[in-house]
């Protein structure tokens, strides 16, 4: 909607929120800066949003020094990596079964599915750590991961993208012959794109943040993920106040989601507005 | 489905299609059987069961993890607490996202990058929210006190102060969160009909009444989506409580899945952990519950 405005409320519109912009994203304006301030150790002015000059790089060599950072990394990209691999796998599997298939049950398995969406993974992390420690992935990244490998929301979106995707394409490839993978790989996975990446999206910022089930899961400094190594990182830090520091590491962390949204702005935040579909 | 195929010639068409339709759904059944539905039976078992130290076996004990549940002071506190927080999470964050929404709601440059920066919050691990806004809540050193102490000298001491404490971490998950409470706001004011705000308009409603009586009522339902999620939000995530104040001081910041997290690994005390996770169930479940009436009552509503 639009409504003509008074030029004194626009004004007043975009000072308010030029305001709020600013005020919002001081942590960020502080975390850069402070992490390029050369040693301010024991200096008051640490909360300073006056950049230094000339930025040193100090903070980000000690971080990367003092913490295991590329072997966290490693630890994520193999977590978000794995999890998201086999989402896709049972998503568009189950998706289509719940949109092409007429077969007895169908309404209550997917009322049964959708159950995940309220009984989120982080309340169960009691009753999970059980299972995984059972299953003898207790300190495995697999054990990081498994929980999310069947996703009740990626179901539910490859449902609704194949519903929109007209039969006469899976018709056709039947009549040449292609069998039910064949034709759910080449054909319709194809006209999914853009759910998948959708969903894609999603999953990796989630997955990449991802903090108290890692938590629950790893033991062995080596199969820290990103964010845990972070919170070592931080709580070992507080201590001497090292805050340019913890400034460097918490941006190390951040700046491959960072980068890819704001390449990727529009496909974001298209991504977790559908997000929410569910 | 290879497998399907082969067994053509032997089954009837309903069974084969059952079959079939069995083998695409078994993948996901695997694991929402592994980590949804028999974890939540599991933890209900576990919870009439206790295992007092010492002992190998686990002794049937009825009511009794929950009877020492609601006479765990600390258990009280972490419900007590989760309400406060809800209330003070959820409200500012509605408030801020669809005060957002309303001034951005055009699409130029300028209003698409202050939506980002609105909205980079989100995207941000909140273990890495939390070391942030560690160092933004220190006293007298840090950002806040920094910057408000050129005013007025300031030293507020916010994450160690009983007092301060709950609202210091209310403020980083409203922070982390109303950018994305936003982009449901953005959608559904687009999508709100161009005429009935003419019309408004001709009746000669000002901007406050065409928000309160016309636009308001129409985004009934987001509100309703949006305080599903920010509640259940409010109640499965702790990651900030854990990296800022473990709970502290004095369990001021002790929400309940920080309660179950600590029973669970720091007091190793199995059969709480599993009584305290079934209440929390059972509190999902009927704010989803709600939530759902809520949506269909007003998608009728605006229908």
């Amino acid at each position: 909607m639009s409504v003509r405005a008074s030029p004194t409320a626009i004004v007043a519109g975009a000072g308010a929120i030029g305001a709020i912009a600013l005020l919002w994203s001081a942590p960020f304006l502080w975390m850069v800066v402070a992490s390029l301030r050369p040693d301010s150790a024991g200096s008051l002015d640490i909360a300073s949003l006056m950049p230094s000059w000339p930025p040193s790089w100090a903070n980000f060599r000690l971080a990367w020094e003092s913490a295991d950072f590329l072997l966290n990394y490693w630890n994520t990209l193999m977590v978000v990596a794995g999890t998201l691999t086999v989402q896709l796998v049972t998503m568009s599997l189950a998706g289509y079964a719940f949109a092409r298939l007429r077969f007895r049950g169908r309404d209550l398995i997917f009322y049964l599915f959708l159950l995940q969406l309220m009984i989120v993974p982080p309340v169960l992390i009691v009753p999970n750590l059980k299972t995984v420690t059972r299953l003898g992935i207790y300190d495995t990244l697999w054990g990081v991961m498994a929980p999310y490998w069947a996703s009740a929301f990626g179901t539910f979106l490859m449902r609704q993208t194949f519903l929109g995707i007209p039969r006469d394409f899976e018709d056709a490839a039947e009549i040449d012959g292609c069998t039910l993978l064949q034709t759910l790989r080449y054909v319709l996975l194809p006209l999914a794109k853009p759910a998948l990446i959708a969903f894609g999206i999603v999953s990796v910022v989630a997955h990449w943040n991802e903090f108290l089930w890692p938590l629950m899961v790893i033991d062995s400094p080596s199969h820290r993920t990103l964010t845990l190594g972070l919170a070592s990182f931080v709580s070992s830090g507080e201590g001497d106040a090292e805050w340019g520091l913890i400034a460097a590491g918490t941006l190390i962390v951040s700046l491959p989601l960072f980068a890819g949204f704001i390449a990727f702005q529009r496909q974001f935040i298209n991504s977790f507005v559908m997000s929410g579909i569910k | 489905m290879r497998s399907s195929s082969l067994a053509k010639p032997m089954l009837a068409a309903p069974t084969r299609r059952r079959l079939r339709a069995f083998l695409l759904l078994l993948p996901s059944l695997i694991f929402l059987g592994a980590f949804t539905y028999w974890p939540v039976a599991s933890v209900a078992v576990d919870s009439l069961f206790g295992r007092r130290l010492g002992e190998k076996v686990a002794t049937f004990a009825g009511l009794g993890n929950y009877l020492r549940l609601a006479a765990d002071p600390k258990f009280t506190t972490a419900v007590l607490n989760n309400l406060v927080y809800i209330a003070a999470t959820v409200l500012p964050a509605i408030v801020l996202a669809l005060g957002f929404a309303l001034l951005l709601q055009r699409s130029t440059r300028f209003t698409a990058t202050l939506r980002a920066l609105l909205f980079f919050p989100t995207i941000i691990p909140l273990v890495g929210a939390a070391a942030l806004w560690t160092f933004l809540f220190l006293p007298t050193v840090g950002l806040i006190d920094y910057y408000i102490g050129r005013l007025a000298p300031l030293s507020i001491n916010w994450l160690g102060n009983p007092d301060t404490a709950l609202a210091s971490i209310a403020m980083v998950t409203v922070w982390k969160n109303a950018g994305y409470y936003m982009l449901f706001y953005i959608a559904a004011l687009q999508a709100v009909p161009q005429d009935l705000i003419e019309a408004a308009l001709l009746d000669g409603a000002g901007g406050w009444q065409r928000l309160r009586h016309v636009v308001l009522p129409l985004l009934a339902p987001t509100t309703a989506f949006v305080a599903v999620i920010a509640v259940i939000q409010a109640i499965t995530t702790v990651d900030h409580v854990i990296v800022m104040t473990k709970g502290g001081p004095d369990d001021a910041t002790n929400l309940l899945l920080f309660y179950i997290f600590q029973t669970a690994t720091e007091l190793h005390d199995s059969g709480k952990a599993a009584a305290a996770t079934v209440a929390t169930l059972v509190a999902l479940f009927a704010v989803s519950t709600v939530g759902i009436r809520v949506l269909e009552r007003g998608g009728r509503h605006v229908g």
